[in-house]
């Protein structure tokens, strides 16, 4: 087994489309499901799920893309630390090329900023290690897939006493993201494929509070095709018979409680801030981390005076309501016009897991063809 | 960005540091294990496991009974497909 090409069969495809369409037929209603996560955006775009669903199933392109909610603020923050003559800039690639209020991480590179693309938090450390006359700060982003492995950076450092390596912090939360958008009024939801990834790391557990405090079902996913779709069978299968659960579906990586070795490195190094802002969607309480106290000489926020500000969006993007759901990408007055994947203004358009530079590279023509014709 | 990717762990490059040799989709890369490992299952224990790779660390262990158990669901929904 490659757990690969073995969830891409077609036969169980199809099979599984039967099934949607049986248990839609006897809903009876058009449903709204919401994918959370980025990398699931990706991959509904990849292999063109959306077309074989059933016209009653709408997907929602959730929050879960965390270059997208990274607000421009924050960016300013981080371009601001590189712009310190001493400073090498290190951050994933998808970082690059988000607009902050004025710039793009990768604009001060090419005005002379020492930024490198990494692959790993692993690789920044090395290059503290390599340059020990530079302070080296990495960008840390993402949600609770990616936090351990930052916060196994900071021991590393400690462990070695590298003193010329900092983190800037801006790891954020998925539980607090979908309880702020359920709080929404106008958010219209029937059920919820979760995060696969951020799963490996907290479990299923955690997703009880949501699914009973809001009455949504949610089926946590795999990857693949046939994950995907399978997820979406459970889920109707719930409506169908009035349930309201959560299942898991990635029980090849996912269990009840997660991975602890995971979550108590985490818990370790980082705690909750009381406040993090998200492009988009505003501030949300406790949903995002900072690093503890004891690690503070690792902190790039203590090491180096940040600007701090918050910024307004864009006044013309709708990301905000693109990630609640409320509109889709091809409804914005600037989507492939002044906002393409070369020419980002909102950051949905620029990873590759942002529903607009998805819909942008997959299904541009078919889209606002389809919005002419209704409008 | 939160991609994960399904590798072969084909040797241990380093027990004390926890780093191994995880082969993806043929390319071999040297992954940071520390997350998977405990006393129950030390580094020396994980060679041909999977695991899901992310940034640069191993995730999670992949278990196959589970996988096998979702393929054979999926199989009997393909081979009941009429009724
Ligand atoms: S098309 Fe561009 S400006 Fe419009 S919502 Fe998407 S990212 Fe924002």
């Amino acid at each position: 087994m490659k757990y690969v090409d073995e969830f891409r069969d077609p036969q169980k495809a199809e099979a599984l489309i039967w099934q949607i369409e049986k248990l839609c037929h006897l809903l009876e209603t058009p449903i709204k499901i919401m994918e959370v996560c980025g990398s699931h955006t990706h991959a509904i775009f990849k292999y063109g799920i959306e077309e074989i669903l059933p016209k009653a199933i709408e997907l929602i392109h959730g929050p879960g893309c965390p270059v997208c909610v990274m607000p421009k603020g924050r960016l300013d923050d981080a371009i601001a630390i590189s712009q310190n003559p001493n400073v090498i800039f290190a951050t994933f690639g998808d970082a690059m090329r988000v607009p902050g209020s004025q710039t793009t991480l990768l604009q001060a590179k090419t005005q002379g900023a020492d930024i490198h693309t990494v692959y790993s938090p692993l690789d920044s450390l090395k290059i503290a290690k390599a340059n020990p006359d530079k302070e080296v700060v990495f960008f840390a982003l993402g949600f609770e897939t990616t936090a351990p492995a930052t916060a196994l950076t900071i021991l590393e450092a400690a462990a070695e006493n590298i003193n010329n390596f900092s983190v800037f912090c801006n790891h954020i939360l998925v539980i607090p993201a979908l309880q702020a958008l359920l709080n929404h009024p106008q958010l219209q939801l029937h059920a919820f494929i979760g995060p696969g990834h951020v799963s490996t790391v907290i479990g299923t557990d955690p997703y009880q509070l949501i699914c009973q405090q809001y009455r949504k079902p949610i089926v946590i996913s795999g990857f693949e095709p046939l994950d995907i779709l399978q997820s979406i069978w459970m889920l109707l299968r719930q409506l169908v018979e009035n349930r309201c659960e959560v299942e898991n579906q990635y029980h090849r990586l996912v269990d009840k409680a997660g991975n602890q070795t995971a979550i108590a490195t985490m818990n370790k190094v980082f705690e909750v801030r009381e406040n993090f802002p998200w492009r988009g969607l505003g501030q949300i309480p406790d949903s995002g981390l900072k690093i503890r106290s004891e690690y503070a000489q690792f902190d790039a926020e203590n090491k180096f005076t940040i600007p701090n500000l918050l910024v307004a969006d864009h006044k013309a993007c709708q990301c905000g309501n693109i990630l609640k759901g409320l509109v889709k990408p091809w409804e914005c007055k600037v989507f492939g016009t002044a906002c393409t994947p070369e020419t980002p203004i909102g950051t949905c358009m620029v990873s590759s897991e942002g529903a607009c530079a998805a819909y942008y590279k997959y299904n541009r023509l078919v889209r606002t063809g389809k919005n002419k014709v209704t409008t | 960005m939160c991609l994960g990717i399904p590798g072969k762990i084909i040797k241990i490059a380093d027990v004390e540091k926890k780093l191994a040799i995880v082969e993806i989709s043929g390319v071999k890369r040297q992954v940071n294990i520390s997350l998977i490992v405990n006393d129950e299952h030390p580094p020396e224990t994980c060679v041909g496991e999977w695991v899901l790779v992310h940034v640069g660390f191993a995730m999670n262990r992949i278990n196959e009974k589970e996988a096998a158990e979702t393929l054979h669901l999926l199989q009997e929904l393909a081979s009941n497909e009429i009724c």
